[in-house]
This record gives C-alpha cells, structure tokens and sequence, in this order.
C-alpha cells in the first residue's frame, strides 16, 4: 500500500500532494492495477490530514481515469499510465536534463535555477499564475 | 462525508442571530452561520474573542440571551440534542482517582449509546493499561483518555475547547492523528477551537472566526483562503499604494521602503505588474485577526438564509 506524506510548508495544498503521490507511485509502479489507496481514515491517522481531503484527491484521481472509487469497498487503481517511451515528455525532458547540466556548468545553484525556471515559467503560461 | 442524515440534519451547528450578553457586555453578539454535517470546522479568534462563550451555549453550559443555536436540527439545550454532540473542555476533566478502566465504566454507565469498543480501542491504542489511576497519566495519555470517553459516547458532533493546547510535540502529532482518523471513520463532526494555526490548515475544511464577539469568517477553507492573494509591488513616489489597489478589497498591507506587500480579497483580474502569490490558510487569518476593521467574509455555504433550506 501505498504512504503518503504531506509537507505542511510545501505551499501545494495536501489534496494535490495526495494526487501527485498517487501519480508517482504508479509511474514508479509501486502501486498497480487493483490495489487499493487507503482509507481516508487510514491517511488521517497517519499525516493528520482532513478525510475530506483525501476524498476530494481521489475524486480528482477518479476523474482522471486512474482510480475508481467503489462505495463501502474503497478506492482501487484502475488504470497505470504507460511510460511515455518515444512521447514528448520523454524528449522534453532529456532537453531539460541537458539544460540543467548546462547552468551548473555556468555555476548557477539550485535556487538561482528556480528563480530563473519560475521567470521563464510564468512568461509562457501567463494565465497559470496567481 | 457529508451524507445528509433524518430530517434536519444536513447542519450540525446552526446559529442565528445568537447573542450572549454577561455584565461586563455583549460575549457573543449577532452571529448568524451554519456547519455542514461531516466537517471539521476550526474555531480560531484572540482570547475573549467568544469562542468558550459560543462552546458553552452549545453543550448547555450557558444559555443563549438572544437568538437561537441548533445542533442538528434540535435546540442546542434540549433534550433531544443531547445524545449527538460531546464535548472535551480545555482542562479535560476527569476523576484523578479514577483508575482508566473505571473512567470507561462510567463514561457507559452515563451514555446509552456507548461504544465500548471504540473507546477501548483507543485507550489501548496508547497502551494504557485499564488499572492505571489518571492522576498517574501524563498529559497526553488523560487526553487520550478524555478522547476516548468522547468517541465513546459516538458523538455526531464534537466539540472541544483547545484539545492540543497542554501537550508536547509528540503527544500533539498523536492526537491529532487520533482525532482526524477517529472522526473519518464514524463521520464525525469536529467543531474544536485552537491557536495552532499551523496545525490547524491540515486538520481543518470549514473555518469559523470569531473577533470581539462577532464572526469575522466563515465558510469552507477551500472557497475562502483561495480568494485571496498576497500582493507585493512597488507604492507610488510620494510613498503611497497604488490606486489600483482600492478596486479590491485590502484587508492588510505592510510597506518597507518602496515596496509593499498587501493582502486582498480580489474583485477582479489584478495589476501584472505586481507580483502575486497565494498566501496560505495561516497568511490569511492572521491578515484578518490583525486587521479588525476588514469586513467580514462569510460564504454562502456558512450563512444560514433561508428557512426552508433550514427546515428541509
């Protein structure tokens, strides 16, 4: 079964650390095919989060296509996304990696990389910032 | 969660225009808001802000001077709203001499809707053995301890009076596990005031703020804390905000030099140039605690309208 964990200074509100969690571990494959999340008591008991917050994560997962919420029986994985072998995240991200490596050549440190991406980040997507 | 249940009980705490009035002055005056069933709403003000008053008049312990306060429907100081709420006070008192098992024993002599295996399950939970007097327990083994005489008695509503205030960081964390898991599993609601603001963003969906007797906010975290947003720019050369500012609601700013940070209530897209972020559940009370004379903020879903909606 998959854990969670919940950083409280994280600034990503816990329903979309419980969403990206879930997300990861079925990339990672640490969960597949019919396993089943743990209760919304079972989270509660483990990171103190809000039981309407782990239900409001896996409705969003639901809605994703990659769970299935059963009444009375629990939420199970329906569905592992394929790793995406040839797909653009794949390309971008080798793009990205060589990117990366390049601003540690040219001595930048991982807050001047942030600093930088979240620049750069917000003059693409306009719309996506606060 | 919010599985409306027999008529009437789609609110857990309904308030309307309550008011409590001691010689001193008005404790609690005009509040009008309403709890979904199934939520745990934290009760958050400065000291003397109403929050014991608003307690008290829930669990009997004082009477409304005006206005009216239901529990699921029910009159909170009547009969029929007594079997649905428990109520855990700040100093949890129990009967020192009491061994742990004698303190369950009375807790199902007390309550005809006992769950023994629920409040076992927890005592044992934090392997307290059943003979152990309670003035021996540390502070957070009594709470525990209180918890369990409360999730005993199967409360549809909890209330509790700074449950966390007295404990240390482990017993802190402990407990709020305790009480997030027990709550998620019987569908509790949890109405429990607090200064642990920190905490409290975890733990909390639905917000009730009290200043100075009156509700300062309420409504689910979810609508609320993301209206606003946490403005940093650059004020005009005589020192001044900027004018584009007053289109929203300002509920706090701060300048340093030529920089100021404010935090609003957005009624509309905001300046570009200004660089915004969104402020946390603890950013925005603390902005309203400190600002007195914001206007208050109380969502649709917290403020009891229409009659009908409240009879349905």
């Amino acid at each position: 079964m998959v854990v969670f964990h919940i950083e409280r200074r994280g600034g990503l509100p816990a329903y979309l650390q419980i969403v990206r969690q879930v997300e990861r571990a079925l990339r990672m494959g640490a969960l597949t095919e019919g396993d089943k999340l743990p209760t919304a008591a079972q989270v509660a008991a483990a990171t103190k989060v809000n039981p309407n917050t782990t239900l409001k994560a896996y409705r969003e997962l639901e809605r994703a296509g990659l769970v299935e919420v059963r009444q009375g029986a629990g939420t199970f994985v329906t569905h592992v996304p394929q790793p995406p072998a040839s797909q653009p995240q794949s390309r971008l991200r080798d793009g990205l990696t060589a990117w990366m490596r390049e601003a540690r050549e040219e001595g930048l440190d991982a807050p001047g990389v942030i600093a930088l991406f979240d620049t750069v980040l917000a003059e693409a997507f306009p719309a996506n910032t606060p | 969660m919010t599985v409306p249940g027999p008529a009437g009980t789609r609110w857990a705490l309904e308030a309307h225009g309550l008011g409590k009035k001691y010689r001193r002055g008005w404790a609690l005056r005009d509040c009008s808001f309403r709890i979904p069933a199934g939520r745990v709403c934290a009760l958050v003000g400065p000291n003397g802000a109403g929050k014991s008053t608003l307690l008290s008049m829930a669990t009997r312990l004082t009477r409304p001077s005006a206005g009216e306060l239901r529990i699921f429907g029910a009159p909170a100081g009547g009969r029929d709203a007594m079997p649905r709420w428990a109520y855990l006070a700040q100093d949890k008192p129990l009967f020192k001499r009491f061994t742990v098992g004698q303190t369950l024993r009375m807790g199902e002599e007390l309550n005809p809707g006992w769950d023994r295996a629920v409040a076992e399950r927890i005592v044992r939970a934090g392997r307290i053995p059943p003979q152990a007097r309670v003035a021996e327990l540390s502070g957070g083994q009594r709470t525990r301890v209180a918890f369990a005489l409360a999730f005993g008695k199967r409360p549809e509503l909890l209330l509790l009076d700074e449950p966390m205030a007295d404990l240390d960081p482990v017993a802190r964390d402990e407990m709020g596990a305790l009480l997030m898991s027990e709550a998620a599993e019987h569908g509790t609601t949890v109405l429990m005031s607090s200064h642990l603001l920190g905490e409290l963003e975890q733990m909390c969906d639905f917000l009730l703020v009290l200043d100075g007797g009156r509700i300062r906010m309420a409504g689910e975290t979810d609508e609320l804390v993301p209206m606003h947003t946490l403005v940093t720019g650059v004020t005009t050369p005589e020192g001044a905000l900027p004018d584009a500012l007053a289109a929203h609601t300002v509920i706090e700013t701060r300048t340093a030099g030529r920089q100021f940070t404010a935090l609003v209530l957005r009624q509309g897209p905001l300046n570009e140039e200004w660089q915004l972020t969104e402020p946390g559940m603890e950013d925005v009370l603390l902005g309203y605690l400190r600002s007195p004379r914001a206007p208050a903020l109380i969502a649709p879903t917290a403020a009891p309208a229409h009659r009908e909606d409240h009879a349905a």
